[in-house]
């Protein structure tokens, strides 16, 4: 960033000559340092999945989750801040009873993700407030079918499949390899969790734990943690993958 | 004579929703009542709410007027937000949502129907206290009391768009015979995949009932030769 | 205050061997009109627990809702944990009671029936806010024509099959003297294993009754 230090990167509320707003891109940075975080929309559903940095071993397996329910329907998967990213899901959830309180049917997911977007935004146009330093991806399953979406402080955008993160460039070349439209949710767990394990680097990062949801038929259209037994399929199937690629 | 010109216009009337094969059928009388005199003999009870969506209202007008009015801006404004149509499911529990929360200043029981693409022709009335149930087919107002043993004898699943029809105008037209609040022209509104077909039948083109008569220009055309002679 | 407008009648709850049974009629009355003959009046809460409703139904509508709520919320917890019938049965006497302190209470009479770890709930919250435990309850009608053939035929012990048997004995008293009854009911039984709800479905009645024939059977000269 070649403009550090020219007086313009202390508030979200000010323009830099060269019309950049430095706060927003700086949440940026928080976002991309982050352990990866997949999204993927299969023929029949949705799969999220987190690489989720262990800050310490004495950390409880399954504490501090990035990926929330949100409403029956839909998840969210955060990238960055842990608290920002709550706070994000807090407002999602209440948008979401909200709705079908005064509609009487659950919250479209695109109409979601748009007031979610809204209100991430919203945090960037206030000199009094802080950008969120997170990312999301929300993944949902509503009348129209499976649909997934991703929002950042810049904005909210589509997608068939995105990563977000540490590893998110390497983690969408490897999703554009996948034939996602003749893809099963079933295999996409798997397939995620090969992605998520071959773009760890067991001697430079920490170590993590794989965290994993979907919303699809098989889940009754519900958004859910992936069944324990596929998760450690899954598992299995990525370690063996690995194995297999280090043996080459 | 106690006209009692000073009371609330109230539609006592009658109402009704049927359902068939692609779609659902309205219908309603056309009277509004001040106490014993009819202020108003060509009333359109059948109120559009969206393009696929519309309301037959009965109790105090003015309460079904505002009700509507406010449903129909919180419909236009959810589907500019959403870019697509509201559902009838959408449009019911609005008009319940003020039904229910404002019962103790309302006098309104409603029966909202349309279609929509994904659930196809729904019927759901919403009466005094702001209950609100599916069903298929619905009677509401003064008049529909007149009509429970009717329609629970005629209406059949599976009904063709002409069999719906005939059924709404004949079940309006019974309680218009025995309801001295009900009368004027049958309105019926016709919603399907293809869109709204609306229509009325004048009062003299109803079927006649048990003790009604058939109507002549005067006593003249009866007589089989002229009195003067 | 209000009034209620269309309204369920009786709502009757059992313990059994194996958790709780609850039945109840699908009448909605409007006044004395027997307007609606498919109203659920009886249905699952979570995964531990029913509920039946008798009273005006739009607030039965309105407890739903809000219950749909509190069971959502807890969902997205998704911590494996949930809410059980105790919880439940609490949470609606705090609405309950909280609403008739405004005078402005929700019309109904609530019947909640649960299992949980083994242990079987069955309790009772009016629209005032008074709640109870029992072995067997009744809303409305029912607690005059049925608890009296509860309290005699009840057993801690009763099968699937005794239970069932004895709810319809109940059920159809009801249907002979409370004329907002309707020939139409749905039975649910929670258990360990999970909830389910009957199908609708009417009982044979019995027009055997010899003052049917001779009206002044057994005290001649009357009317």
């Amino acid at each position: 960033m070649s403009s550090i230090g020219t007086g313009y990167d202390l508030s979200v509320t000010t323009f830099s000559p060269d019309g950049r707003v430095f706060q927003i891109e700086y949440a940026a940075k928080a976002v991309d340092n982050s352990g990866t975080v997949i999204g993927i929309k299969c023929k029949d559903g949705i799969v999220m999945g987190v690489e989720k940095l262990v800050a310490s071993k004495m950390m409880l397996a399954g504490s501090n989750r990035r990926i929330h329910s949100v409403h029956r329907h839909s998840g969210m998967a955060v990238a960055g801040l842990a608290a920002d990213g709550r706070q994000i899901v807090a407002r999602a959830k209440s948008e979401a009873t909200s709705y079908e309180r005064v509609y009487g049917e659950p919250i479209p997911v695109k109409e979601l993700a748009d007031r979610v977007a809204s209100y991430v935004h919203l945090c960037t146009l206030y000199w009094w407030l802080r950008p969120f330093g997170c990312g999301v991806i929300i993944g949902g399953y509503d009348r129209d079918g499976p649909q997934l979406y991703m929002v950042e402080p810049s904005g909210i955008f589509m997608y068939f499949g995105t990563a977000i993160g540490k590893g998110r460039q390497a983690a969408k070349t490897e999703i554009e390899k996948l034939k996602l439209s003749e893809l099963s949710c079933r295999e996409g767990v798997i397939e995620v969790a090969k992605i998520i394990y071959g773009l760890h680097d067991e001697a430079k990062d920490k170590a993590f734990e794989l965290e994993m949801s979907w919303v699809c038929e098989e889940s009754n259209r519900q958004h859910q943690k992936v069944p324990d037994d596929l998760l450690e399929a899954a598992k299995a199937a990525a370690k063996a993958a690995l194995e297999e690629m280090d043996a080459d | 004579m106690d006209l009692n010109l000073d009371a609330p216009h109230s539609m006592g009337t009658t109402i009704i929703g049927v359902t068939y094969d692609g779609g659902v059928v309205l219908g309603a009388d056309s009277r509004t009542s001040t106490g014993m005199y009819v202020a108003n003999r060509a009333s359109d009870k059948i109120t559009q709410l969206t393009d696929n969506v519309y309301l037959c209202r009965s109790g105090s007008a003015a309460d079904t007027q505002i009700i509507s009015d406010y449903v129909r801006y919180f419909l236009d404004q959810h589907t500019i937000q959403l870019g697509q149509p509201a559902t009838v499911k959408v449009a019911a529990n609005l008009i319940r949502l003020l039904s229910y929360q404002n019962k103790n200043m309302l006098q309104a029981g409603m029966i909202v129907g349309g279609w929509d693409k994904y659930v196809g022709g729904q019927i759901y009335s919403v009466p005094l206290g702001g209950t609100i149930l599916q069903q298929p087919f619905s009677i509401g107002g003064s008049g529909s009391s007149y009509l429970y043993g009717f329609m629970d004898q005629s209406w059949k699943e599976g009904m063709s768009k002409d069999e719906a029809e005939k059924l709404v105008v004949k079940a309006v037209s019974l309680a218009i015979a025995r309801d001295g609040a009900s009368g004027g022209v049958v309105r019926t509104v016709t919603i399907n995949s293809e869109g709204v077909e609306r229509k009325f039948y004048p009062g003299d083109s109803l079927p006649l009932w048990h003790e009604e008569l058939a109507s002549v220009n005067s006593l003249l055309d009866l007589l089989p030769e002229p009195m003067s002679t | 205050m209000r009034y209620p407008y269309v309204t369920g009648t009786s709502v009757i709850g059992i313990k059994y061997k194996d958790g709780i049974l609850l039945a109840a009629d699908m009448g909605g009355s409007y006044g004395s009109t027997l307007r609606y003959k498919s109203v659920e009046r009886i249905k699952a809460i979570g995964k531990h627990s029913l509920l039946g409703a008798s009273g005006e139904i739009s607030d039965f509508q309105e407890i739903l809702r809000y219950l749909d709520e509190l069971i959502l919320y807890d969902n997205m917890w998704d911590d494996d944990n949930s809410l059980g019938p105790k919880e439940v049965h609490n949470y609606l006497n705090r609405i309950m009671y909280n609403r008739r302190n405004k005078f402005n209470p929700l019309w109904n009479t609530l019947v909640l029936g649960g299992v949980k770890n083994g242990k079987k709930y069955l309790g009772m919250v009016s629209m005032i806010g008074v709640h109870f435990e029992d072995d067997h309850v009744a809303t409305g009608f029912g607690n005059h024509l049925a608890r009296p053939i509860l309290r005699d035929e009840w057993r801690e012990d009763l099968s699937f099959e005794e239970a069932v048997k004895l709810l319809e004995k109940c059920m159809c008293v009801c249907l002979l003297r409370d004329r907002s009854s309707i020939n139409k009911f749905q039975i649910a039984k929670i258990t360990e294993e999970g909830v389910t709800i009957s199908q609708p479905y009417a009982l044979k009645t019995n027009w055997e009754l010899s003052a049917f024939k001779n009206p002044s059977k057994g005290a001649e000269g009357t009317w």
